[in-house]
């Protein structure tokens, strides 16, 4: 069995799963399948049977489980964008579909060596930094929660920070391969890049008050440099020069100070100062309101969920209880309605992905390639982290999405080039030469 | 760069793993906790579809607390209704989408909702749910006498107060009356009419459970604790005899008589109760010092949050209260002795306890663990709890207890609470009249046992609080508790 055969079936179990996870939803909502439901799990196979079909031709000796993972992530993704609002199944479909499109088109372009990137490394740091830098521009940036992450152009919201961080990684897999030598020396004037790279990420969070993907890029840059060099004693560096500059950025800005309190407690038994209306309230009620709302969202899932469309998460008027379900809390809302059971499954998907990534990295010939591999995955993975481990108080919470499931054009988007990136590499490696 | 890469990996892994792990504490650890938390509103909507057990009073039995169906979105909700309204407010409480829980709706939430864990509810709850039945939660009969509870409210009428009844061999709680009270079923929709409510006093709180809540000074029903206290110190008996002149010195300074125009002269114990001599106390409180008084009064319950089934935050402790938490004194200098003695001196009381005193006095110094619900039955018919009649501690000794059982009722015979009289049956009480300070507005009590001989135990005990009286508590609250004991003892004569 090639790679390829067995990335078909898995395709046809994805499917299943996906047509399962719709057909729950159309069930619980109107009491029966609808042909609109139906259609939606025949047009999303297809969809990844094109996609399949285009990896035969460019990437034939390619990892067969990405493709079905990331078709079981985006199938949830949609069916829950489905429950939460009617209108956002269709919508996050079209970006799916979109993404499967440039994930076609990025493996048709590359399909001969995609180490060309390598010589353009320069112009993919510099296009990060001005992706990161773009919401700031007066006129462009859009504040959402406190948070600018968004471009508006025109019609269309843009998040910059995901395109941004793909950017990093294929420059920094570029420049550490051609610099991972000297590197490797230690010598104290080696260290300027490293100074210069974490004093933009911390202006990056002064800039957009945006800890969530400062704490991603630098995190990507660390494991990287890790990769490249094997010295751990950057790692301890960098770590230290993070949480210098955090506590820093903690002294400095309030909106830093308040993300840290609401994670330390978001529960208090007395009344708080409230910023949100300047009376006492509890900071359940206040601050912490959507934190502790998608707690209690989780909680009410339990051991085995409600069932795919039969969560709680509005009150019978239809207020809705738990803000921003569909972006941030995406996964508070998988964990009612699919319980422990099946998040963990989905955080086992995450988790396969995470390792076929690597795997493939290992396996990868030359230096750029590991390093791209490599950077990649960690990036999926501690995106992952950052995101699902804040909306479980493991972490501060921040605005990030969580790859394949939470609505978002850029989001899939970005996380299709991943894919692409780590198909073309594994294709690379695995090829008969 | 493969070792790297491979301890990447295993970093990799652990963030995930960590999600792994945390997810489980807050699904399974967690859950229960997070559940009961009251801004919880998720979780009181999910109950919604929950066909929540019902509320019944004891006797005559209806249902203090029922559903009404409506369809949502394609799915069965339970909305509660209240057909009593604010006849048992304060102690069925309510349960609605919008707000918290209060009551026995807050704190039997796991019965009502059948959530309480128990295998064979469990087997139950998971068949309705494959069956696509609404889960059914357990019904639960309080001990409420609701003939009697409408006497008590009815007969508090517009003042501010409280009226809780119980039977003090067995601690079942017969009324609990809060007033002014509120209607539950307007909670959800129609609550700014419940914050408009008006009564007599300067803030009405209808949500206020004043029965088991509300903290108020004793006055002269503090005198039977003291009393308790000095005869079974030893150094007193009822027949001890004092010089009333009308006053007490404290530190120097006369405090006055209620009454200061007719000093009593020579008077007993027993008679100092009967017309409530406020010096004689005062001088016996000197005497035992705060702490033997103090440490009476924890027999009887004092310091501690009675244990009723209502939710603790709506049940307050009695005692002494300094910037309004329960303050121990550690000398007995620290505490004004001769007029705590007398119900005065930053000493606060709820009904609740000050009815339990009454008991313990009526029953031979048993003082007994006061409830509320006399069972809880699962939809099939088996009873999940019935609480059985539990002794909290022996309070004062038997002959102590007869001897100021005798003294209370003595003055309901020909002493301050003449009002009280009951033909056919035994009633022993205790007037109070606690100033708060601003004349005009008393707070008034009265205090109680009744029973149908001298050598039984007492059948009922009753506490009657009222607030911003002009009256005392013989005019006042004395009146009230004769209604309500009689309505309990002839429903008990007719069950």
């Amino acid at each position: 069995m090639s790679a390829r055969d067995r990335e078909l079936a898995g395709l046809v179990l994805a499917g299943l799963v996906a047509g399962l996870a719709l057909a729950s939803v159309a069930i619980a909502r109107e009491g029966s399948l609808s042909p609109r439901a139906a259609a939606f799990a025949a047009g999303f196979f297809a969809l990844y049977l094109t996609a399949h079909a285009v990896a035969r031709r460019t990437v034939p000796y390619a990892d067969g489980g990405l493709l079905p993972l990331a078709a079981v992530l985006t199938g949830v993704g949609v069916a829950i964008n489905e429950r939460l609002d009617p209108a956002g199944g269709a919508r996050q479909a079209l970006w799916v579909a979109i993404g499967v499109g440039v994930l076609v088109a990025t493996l048709i372009v590359l399909r001969r060596d995609y180490r060309v990137l390598e010589s353009y490394r320069y112009l993919f740091g510099i296009a990060a930094v001005l992706l990161l830098l773009l919401p700031s521009v007066p006129g462009l940036g859009e504040r959402v929660n406190g948070v600018r992450l968004w471009v508006q152009a025109g019609p269309l919201q843009f998040q910059p920070g995901e395109l941004a961080k793909i950017c990093l990684i294929v420059f920094l897999a570029g420049y550490l391969r051609e610099k991972r030598e000297t590197l490797a020396q230690g010598r104290l004037k080696d260290l300027g890049p490293l100074l210069a790279i974490w004093g933009a990420a911390m202006l990056v969070v002064v800039q957009t008050n945006d800890l969530g993907s400062a704490l991603l890029n630098f995190g990507i840059f660390l494991a990287m440099l890790y990769v490249a060099t094997g010295r751990a004693l950057y790692v301890g560096v960098g770590l230290g020069l993070f949480a210098g500059g955090a506590a820093l950025l903690y002294t400095a800005l309030q909106h830093v100070r308040d993300r840290v309190t609401i994670w330390l407690e978001p529960w208090t038994d007395e009344r708080v100062y409230c910023a949100l209306n300047g009376r006492l309230e509890l900071r359940q009620d206040c601050a912490s309101y959507q934190l502790v709302k998608s707690l209690y969202s989780i909680a009410n899932g339990g051991f085995g969920g409600t069932g795919l469309g039969r969560g709680t998460f509005a009150a019978p008027d239809g207020t809705e209880l738990i803000p921003f379900l569909r972006t941030d809390f995406v996964y508070s809302a998988l964990a009612q309605e699919l319980g422990l059971v099946g998040v963990s499954a989905l955080l086992l998907c995450y988790l396969l992905f995470v390792v076929r990534g690597m795997r493939i990295a290992l396996r990868a010939g030359d230096g750029f390639s590991k390093l791209l591999a490599a950077g990649l995955t960690f990036g999926f993975a501690l995106q992952t982290f950052v995101i699902v481990g804040g909306v479980l108080r493991v972490v501060p919470l921040t605005g990030i999405t969580l790859p394949f499931l939470s609505y978002g054009g850029t989001s899939v988007l970005a996380n299709f080039l991943l894919l692409a990136g780590l198909l073309l590499v594994s294709n690379r490696a695995a090829a008969p030469r | 760069m493969n070792r790297q890469i491979v301890r990447l990996t295993h970093v990799s892994l652990a963030l995930l793993a960590v999600l792994v792990v945390m997810t489980t504490y807050w699904q399974t650890w967690a859950a229960p906790g997070l559940a009961d938390r009251q801004d919880n509103a998720i979780r009181r909507v999910a109950e919604l579809a929950i066909e929540r057990g019902l509320i019944f009073s004891f006797a005559p039995r209806r249902r203090l607390a029922r559903n009404v169906e409506r369809e949502v979105d394609g799915s069965t909700l339970f909305f509660r209704r209240y057909p009593y309204g604010p006849l048992t407010a304060h102690v069925v409480g309510y349960s609605t989408a919008g707000r918290s829980r209060t009551g026995l709706e807050r704190s039997l939430n796991d019965y009502l909702t059948g959530a309480t864990d128990n295998l064979s509810s469990v087997v139950d709850k998971a068949l309705d749910e494959l069956r696509g039945r609404p889960v059914r939660g357990s019904d639960v009969v309080t001990t409420i006498d609701l003939d009697a509870q409408r006497v008590a409210l009815e007969a508090l009428g517009t003042r501010c107060g409280a009226v809780v009844a119980l039977d003090p061999r067995t601690g079942k709680v017969r009324v609990l009356v809060s007033s002014p009270s509120f209607d539950p079923n307007l909670v959800e929709t129609r609550f700014a009419q419940i914050s408009r409510i008006t009564a007599d006093c300067a803030s009405p709180a209808p949500l206020l459970d004043r029965a088991t809540a509300g903290l108020y000074v004793p006055g002269s029903t503090f005198k039977v604790i003291t009393a308790s206290a000095a005869l079974e110190s030893g150094k007193y008996t009822p027949e001890s005899s004092f010089f009333d002149p009308g006053y007490c010195l404290v530190y120097g300074k006369r405090v006055s008589n209620f009454d200061t125009s007719r000093p009593f002269g020579t008077i007993s114990l027993e008679n100092a109760l009967v017309h409530s001599v406020n010096s004689v106390f005062c001088n016996v409180g000197l005497k035992l010092g705060a702490k033997r008084i103090l440490e009476q009064a924890r027999r009887f319950g004092f310091y501690q949050r009675p244990p009723l089934e209502t939710p603790s935050e709506e049940r307050a402790a009695s005692g002494l209260y300094r910037n309004r938490k329960l303050y121990t004194p550690r000398l007995d200098s620290d505490v004004d002795a001769g007029r705590m003695a007398f119900g005065q001196e930053r000493m606060l009381v709820t009904p609740l306890q000050m009815a339990m005193v009454a008991g313990a006095i009526g029953t031979g110094g048993r003082l007994m663990e006061p409830h509320v619900v006399e069972r809880i039955v699962r939809p099939g018919g088996r009873v999940v709890l019935r609480p059985r009649p539990k002794l909290l501690r022996e309070a004062v000794s038997e002959e102590t207890a007869q001897a100021v059982a005798r003294m209370m009722r003595l003055a309901v015979e020909r002493g301050t609470g003449t009002a009280a009289r009951l033909s056919g049956f035994v009633v022993g009480g205790k007037t109070g009249t606690g100033e708060t300070g601003v004349p005009g507005s008393n707070t008034t009590w009265f205090i109680a046992f009744a029973g149908r001989s001298e050598d039984e135990p007492a059948e009922v005990a009753i506490a009657v609080v009222l607030e911003n009286q002009s009256g005392t508590g013989g005019t006042t609250a004395a009146p009230i508790a004769r209604a309500v004991l009689e309505a309990l003892l002839a429903s008990a004569e007719n069950p």
